[in-house]
């Protein structure tokens, strides 16, 4: 080893400090500006997922989903096909049973505009091929009638759907197509097809979503009713 | 016995308190520290993780990161054990202790950075084998716990054997310690492979499920450790009467050069498989270099590390800027930033952004994070600057400099 | 398990247990804190205690619960049926991202009003992109859904019968029942986030404060695996609503989700929904390349 290397210092005075100095100074810069650019600021202004929305925010929405009586009842019966469907959807507008007011009308086959009563309904369920009477019985409007003349009340509406509808049919009776509530190794509630499908108009309507999840930046003030931000999304409520 | 390990501790104590103005000064301003992390903590701890900017979609950040690269310089401590008692090679043989004081105050660090980081912290018992319910070998945290608590008590035991001996003027006795000694060299390696493999092996985060992760936490780590030993030694000779000899501190810069250009290497590799195969999981990597979607936090702290790891290997390269003191201490803080960027914010972070369903969640560390964060490194400072304060007068027959502070070298030793 | 009446194993923990007590009592004396409190420090894992400890912990629960809501409140410890392993089925093409089922699962499992935690996130999908995940938006706020060009795809805890979650727990805290259900043993958890981290689905979910959940919302039906309170730093997720499924009844998002997307059976049973919707309609499972081997099996019935 050579007397001039071994001269040098190990710690070569205070001009490496000051570059070391700088360095850190440097690196700590970066970080101060990160962090003061940092947080929310990202997110647009007009976005949502700042509020934090429970149930309790719905009350319109059944969350308990109390199943009915019988079904609860018949809890623990395993047998294949033991379902119940609740009565059919009709609307309050209407008087049933239909022959009310039907059996002192006369049947007009025609297809025409209705203009008299139930002109609210709009047919959209192949309106070129298909007409009132072809679904409701002409003689016996309490009923519904099958392609073979067979009556069928609306309570069993869903075999005069599984006619043309045959594979949807057959899911909605094994349980894959449709709504189900009870027991997944029990009795279940179905639904009618006309539950959730408009028969005259049956595609799916749409529908208000419930509000969506905090974004990550807000969770810490996401339901404080003070913020601006929970004011500014206030009128969420559907 | 127990009176003269009573004796033993009491009397290191005492050492402790002993020192001048700029030893109080900095333990001062550490204690400062300490207590400005306490007073975090204690908020964080009442109140919850939701202090920290963590969050489902980013849920380790800042203190996991700050953990791995402490492990890498606990691992680190090999780079002096290997040469001094494995070539028995005396330069660095009398600073090997360095290594491991070093060592333990990084472990001691490494746990508080976990502990910091659970949501139940009162519930660590349950990492205890036996008592709790340490979940091994199914789970590499588990092992991780492990491999550090071995580690730390391994050189515990070397360093208060030394120390021990040296307390009552006995000679050390090599056939305890050398065995010691050798163990802690695969448990060295152990503890940053076990800590790298825990990232390894999750699927579900493309960005660390490479094989390659594991060798590379090793370069790094061997870049990283000796980087703050040399500086330490450095600081220690201008302190201190120790001689640290100009010899060991080339060798230790000479090896580093080569673990630099096994990091660079493996880093390479990693880059070229991510962007030439250009798959979705390219993701992660974009985002730290070139930001995603307009998100860009870390890009600057990626470009800035990486520009750190390829001038330092420059300066380490070059025979005459590795043997020039000014640009190897420069090469040292810039290897030391660029992996502790690289660990502490570029490996965690990015590997949990875009989060496993694809948000993009950009994490910033909160203030209460980076005070904890600081005050879990003041006692981590103090903890060496104690274990030193002690072993240097205890070791003085070994360490001690003929030549004081500032002064040049004679001939010969 | 235990609870399926198997005579209890004199364990290493059993055994250790009267010891665990005693130096409980011990350090109780020393330091003078509730004996409790290093009771709960040397808690004893769910999966491997004597059912007459899980009895005697579940009434305190109770005891506990009733007194902290003002209302009665039950904490089920119904163990798994023999030949059952649950399995979950869900028809993308009938979705309409209305979220029923995040706030259903809510109301149902008593998460944390504020801090929120959802169990299910609705991730919103481009038509033309398909299942893109990173192209996705769990944030969408339409007036009305379905929209245009984009299909929702529901994710939550996909019940892997190849967990990558239990595995990496340190402390055994998250573990796999007899029926396939991934539960999370609230009182063991340290709240390290390991599983988070490893869970390919997102699916699970930190406390990262004091859970915040008002008396008069909380579902009283409770299972001591499920949906029971949660204290904070723990980490909590999806459990099929085992207070529920284990009675025989339907998951609450089976049961809310109005355009019946959301299938639910057991998987042994050839006749069941979800068997029958295997066999007809073609599933696939959402990463698959993970060899997770999800039970949530994600289909087109159109």
């Amino acid at each position: 080893m050579k007397e001039s290397e071994e001269r040098q210092d190990l710690l070569p005075g205070w001009s490496a400090l000051v570059v070391m100095l700088t360095i850190f100074a440097a690196l700590s810069v970066i970080t101060l500006m990160t962090l003061l650019h940092g947080g929310d600021d990202h997110i647009d202004p007009e976005a949502h997922g700042r509020v934090a929305y429970g149930p309790a925010d719905f009350p319109e929405i059944d969350f308990e989903m109390q199943l009915q009586p019988h079904v609860e009842e018949a809890a623990g019966e395993r047998e294949a096909g033991t379902f119940t469907v609740p009565p059919p959807p009709f609307s309050d507008d209407f008087i049933f049973p239909c022959s009310e007011c039907h059996a002192d009308l006369e049947t007009d086959t025609e297809r025409r505009e209705l203009e008299a009563f139930h002109e609210d309904i709009v047919l959209n369920h192949g309106p070129e091929e298909r007409w009132c009477l072809d679904c409701h019985n002409t003689d016996d409007r309490d009923n519904l009638r099958l392609v073979s003349g067979e009556l069928v009340g609306f309570d069993e509406s869903y075999k005069l759907c599984g006619q043309c509808h045959g594979t949807i049919f057959r899911d909605w009776r094994a349980g894959i197509h449709g709504r189900r509530r009870g027991y997944w190794d029990g009795a279940k509630e179905y639904l009618l097809c006309a539950h959730c499908h408009d028969p005259h108009a049956p595609k799916y309507k749409p529908i208000a979503p419930l509000p969506p999840p905090v974004r990550p930046q807000f969770l810490a003030q996401a339901a404080d009713p003070e913020s601006e931000h929970a004011e500014a999304e206030e009128g969420h409520e559907p | 016995m127990l009176n003269r390990i009573q004796e033993f501790i009491i009397g290191s104590f005492k050492l402790t308190l002993k020192g001048n103005r700029t030893y109080h000064l900095w333990m001062a301003f550490l204690t400062v520290l300490v207590l400005s992390g306490a007073f975090a903590y204690y908020r964080q701890y009442t109140e919850g993780l939701i202090v920290t900017n963590m969050r489902d979609q980013v849920s380790w950040a800042f203190y996991i990161g700050n953990f791995t690269f402490l492990v890498g310089v606990a691992a680190a401590a090999v780079l002096l054990v290997i040469p001094a008692y494995v070539y028995n090679w005396k330069p660095i043989r009398e600073i090997a202790i360095f290594g491991e004081l070093l060592a333990i105050s990084a472990i001691v660090m490494c746990l508080l950075f976990v502990t910091v980081d659970i949501g139940q912290p009162l519930r660590v018992l349950e990492l205890l084998p036996v008592i709790g319910s340490l979940n091994v070998p199914s789970s590499l945290l588990g092992w991780d716990v492990l491999v550090l608590n071995g580690y730390l008590i391994l050189n515990v035991v070397i360093v208060g054997h030394f120390l021990y001996k040296a307390y009552f003027k006995k000679p050390y006795n090599k056939a305890f310690v050398v065995p010691l000694l050798l163990l802690s060299i695969p448990a060295a390696i152990s503890i940053h492979t076990v800590t790298a493999f825990v990232y390894n092996g999750m699927a579900a985060r493309p960005f660390w499920n490479a094989s390659i992760l594991a060798p590379r936490f090793i370069a790094s780590a061997f870049c990283s450790g000796p980087a703050v030993m040399l500086i330490l030694f450095q600081i220690l000779r201008r302190t201190t009467h120790i001689r640290i000899r100009l010899e060991a501190i080339r060798k230790i810069a000479e090896l580093m050069a080569y673990a630099m250009f096994l990091n660079l290497f493996l880093f390479g590799a990693e880059i070229f498989k991510e962007y030439y195969s250009d798959t979705d999981h390219l993701a992660h990597t974009e985002y730290l270099y070139s930001g995603l979607h307009g998100h860009t936090a870390l890009v600057p702290f990626a470009w800035v590390s990486l520009i750190c790891s390829v001038v330092a290997f420059i300066l380490f390269l070059v025979p005459k800027t590795r043997m020039n003191m000014v640009t190897l201490n420069l090469g040292c803080i810039l290897i030391w930033s660029g992996v502790y960027i690289e660990k502490g914010m570029a490996l965690v972070i990015p590997g949990m952004t875009p989060d496993t369903l694809g948000e993009i969640y950009e994490y910033i560390p909160t203030w209460t994070e980076i005070r904890i964060g600081a005050g879990v490194f003041a006692i981590g400072f103090m903890v060496f600057t104690m274990l030193c304060k002690v072993a240097i007068p205890l070791l003085h027959d070994t360490l001690a400099d003929p030549v004081a502070p500032g002064e040049p070298y004679p001939e010969k030793l | 398990m235990k609870k399926n009446g198997d005579p209890p194993r004199i364990d290493r923990r059993v055994f250790m247990a009267g010891g665990t007590t005693a130096m409980a009592a011990i350090a109780a004396g020393i330091t003078g804190a509730p004996a409790g409190f290093i009771e709960n420090l040397l808690h004893k894992n769910f999966k491997e205690i004597s059912p007459e400890r899980l009895q005697r912990i579940v009434q305190e629960m109770e005891a506990d619960y009733t007194a902290k809501y003002g209302k009665t409140v039950t904490v089920s410890t119904t163990g798994a049926q023999p030949g059952v392993v649950f399995g979950y089925g869900l028809d993308l093409s009938r979705c309409v991202g209305c979220r029923r089922c995040v706030y259903a699962c809510v109301d149902e499992n008593n998460q944390s009003r504020d801090p929120q935690i959802h169990w299910i996130r609705v991730l919103k999908m481009d038509k033309s992109k398909g299942i893109h995940l990173e192209g996705s938006d769990p944030y969408y706020d339409p007036e009305e859904v379905p929209e245009e060009n984009a299909f929702y795809m529901p994710v939550a805890c996909q019940q892997c019968s190849n967990p990558p979650c239990t595995k990496v727990c340190p402390v055994e805290a998250t573990w796999q029942e007899p029926d396939g259900i991934v539960v999370v043993d609230y009182d063991q958890c340290i709240g390290c986030r390991c599983c988070m981290a490893a869970c390919p689905y997102g699916a699970r979910h930190f406390n990262w404060a004091e859970p915040e959940i008002a008396a008069d919302e909380v579902n009283p039906d409770m299972h001591y695996l499920g949906n029971r309170p949660r204290p904070k730093g723990v980490v909590e997720k999806c459990t099929f609503c085992i207070q529920r499924v284990r009675k025989g009844r339907y998951p609450a998002c089976v049961e809310i989700c109005p355009v019946g997307a959301r299938k639910f059976g057991n998987l042994l049973d050839e006749e069941s929904e979800i068997r029958v919707l295997m066999r007809e309609k073609r599933v696939f499972v959402l990463k698959e390349d993970l060899n997770t081997q999800p039970k949530f099996y994600y289909f087109y019935a159109t």
